[in-house]
């Protein structure tokens, strides 16, 4: 007669104890990603929220030794032209999106047109900026508002339509066998049943492309420069004016040596990354309530 | 041939499906397969898997048409007209012929407007409200829905969605109801249920059903066709073996082959 065989945990069997080291150090990896999102969040609280009241929203910039002062104007500018890349590349992605997935995934054209956008996801941003600056600034003799919402375009046309490309892959192969079966046109079924399922999905890249361009300095520095006025002064032809953005204002700001500029590009770092966390946080609300 | 059921020689031919050849790609799927289907009655294709009766029934509405390598080779003629004529807009076919599906597939939006799609589609002018009612109503449906047609389709269970899909595909009345294994991911009870419903709807429209299970052809359709895998050519080609009066094949069928199909010696 055998044994009965032992069941008890033994730590000290070299097998078990490779194990729980290896899953130790998964765990240790997994916590250390954390960290540079935690303490540049603190980082930014700490040292930007001394700064935070309503006057940085309502006030222009401080000039050199002047102290108190905002950045109303760098929000405005950045809402606005985000909001003219979004113009841009929401329509563009999502037309494109839907050929990509519907009528020609197998296509010369549309395997083109995903290795670009593949492609064009790596892409550094600065180079955006610089094909802003050749294309719209050098014709137009101008920064703009708007040479920065075509620069912040190109960054965002791939990622919304790499998105809503796969979120119109996502839906059910079922549903739009249902549509067709229906008697719906190709359009029909698409408008009628593909796209409103997909739509979570494709809001939330969207959202996610938004955040992205709000965030980035380098694509605007030659394109929309920056200014200490408000926008809008002189009605919408401002638009074709030198604009200030957050991104920029905090680059300006962090390099000169007054304590007054230093706090407040603390500060506007503080409320980019609020805004970036906002939009964050409603994609993913916007993106479960799918389920 | 001196039952009752002779007399439907004389019985209206609302489609009748006359497949030389159907292939997808270079693979030869269905053979010489003959179905016609009669006006209010239900239409069987039973046979064992791969045997081209999806195939079949599919391509009469043309739903065969978004695979991309398919090819019909015959005519299927709807009243007459080929619906595989040069100028044969397969939206508008599928408008006439409608499809309830293997597995339920209602859209994600109200039960009201997934019976109300097809209306829409059609740009119908006339009391939504009561047409909905209408389907939802010959679906067997109403009674359990009537209070929560803003809820979303795909809240309900499985048997349920399927009979939404039955509503839908009967709203706009189309004269063919095709079903492609319509109980096959549904429970005992559900089934039943949707199998009573079919015996309902031939009253008002010709069913054509796809079916894996004999006992359901037996239970529901009037005519049966028996589709088979021939595999002596090499390939694995359907094709019909033969066609009757339901209880006449599962009787006394004419051939030997139905007859072990049907004795359960393959499947």
């Amino acid at each position: 007669m055998s044994a009965s065989p032992d069941f008890s945990r033994n730590f000290t069997d070299p097998r078990a104890l490779k194990s729980f080291i290896l899953s130790t150090i998964t765990v240790g990896c997994a916590i250390l990603a954390c960290i540079p999102l935690f303490s540049v969040l603190a980082m930014l609280i700490l040292r930007g929220g001394r700064r935070f009241s309503l006057e940085l929203f309502t006030s222009l910039p401080p000039t050199a030794f002047d102290s108190g002062g905002g950045f109303g104007n760098a929000i405005v500018g950045t809402v606005v032209m985000v909001g003219i890349a979004s113009l841009i590349a929401v329509p563009f992605g999502i037309i494109g999106a839907i050929y990509l997935a519907e009528f020609g995934p197998h296509t010369r054209i549309a395997t083109v047109a995903r290795f670009c956008a593949k492609t064009m996801t790596g892409i550094p941003s600065i180079l955006a900026g610089v094909f802003a600056y050749s294309v719209v600034v050098m014709v137009t003799g101008t920064y703009s508002a708007v040479a920065g919402g075509i620069a912040l375009s190109l960054l965002m046309l791939p990622t919304v339509m790499l998105t809503a490309e796969e979120a119109i892959q996502m839906v059910p192969a079922i549903m739009r066998e249902a549509a067709v079966g229906m008697g719906c046109t190709p359009t029909q079924a698409m408008w009628k049943v593909v796209l409103p399922k997909a739509m979570p999905g494709i809001i939330t890249g969207v959202m996610l492309a938004i955040a992205r361009a709000a965030g980035e300095t380098a694509p605007l520095l030659f394109t929309a420069l920056f200014s200490d006025y408000w926008m809008f002064q002189g009605g919408a032809g401002d638009l074709m004016e030198p604009t200030a953005s957050l991104a920029v204002l905090i680059y300006n700001f962090s390099g000169m040596p007054f304590e007054n500029q230093i706090q407040l590009a603390w500060a506007a770092s503080l409320v980019l990354v609020l805004m970036v966390f906002t939009l964050n946080i409603l994609s993913r609300l916007i993106g479960q309530r799918k389920k | 041939m001196s039952t009752p059921q002779s007399a439907a020689t004389t019985d209206e031919v609302v489609i009748d499906c006359r497949v030389n050849k159907i292939f997808y790609g270079n693979f030869l799927a269905v053979r010489d397969s003959h179905v016609p289907i009669l006006k209010n009655k239900i239409t069987g294709f039973i046979g064992p898997s791969g045997c081209g009766k999806s195939t079949v029934l599919k391509s009469i509405n043309r739903m065969n048409d978004l695979v991309r390598s398919f090819r019909f080779e015959g005519e299927i003629r709807f009243e007459g007209q080929d619906l595989y004529a040069k100028n044969v807009d397969p939206v508008t076919v599928r408008r006439y012929i409608g499809m309830v599906f293997q597995q339920p597939n209602p859209f994600s939006m109200s039960i009201y407007e997934n019976v109300a799609f097809g209306l829409r589609l059609a740009r119908y002018k006339g009391d939504y409200d009561a047409r909905v009612e209408e389907a939802l109503k010959g679906a067997a449906l109403w009674d359990e829905v009537k209070d929560k047609l803003k809820n979303n389709g795909m809240s309900l269970s499985g048997g349920q969605q399927q009979r939404l899909c039955i509503a839908r595909a009967i709203a706009t009345r189309p004269p063919v109801i095709l079903m492609d294994e319509p109980a096959s991911a549904l429970d005992p009870i559900a089934t039943r249920q949707i199998e009573e419903l079919m015996v309902e709807l031939k009253k008002d429209y010709t069913v054509a059903i796809v079916t894996h299970n004999m006992q359901q052809a037996l239970r529901v359709a009037d005519k049966t066709a028996f589709f088979a895998v021939d595999i002596s050519r090499g390939g694995r080609t359907g094709y019909l073996v033969e066609m009757g009066d339901t209880r006449e094949l599962f009787e006394n069928p004419r051939e030997a082959l139905t007859r072990e199909y049907l004795s359960g010696e393959f499947s």
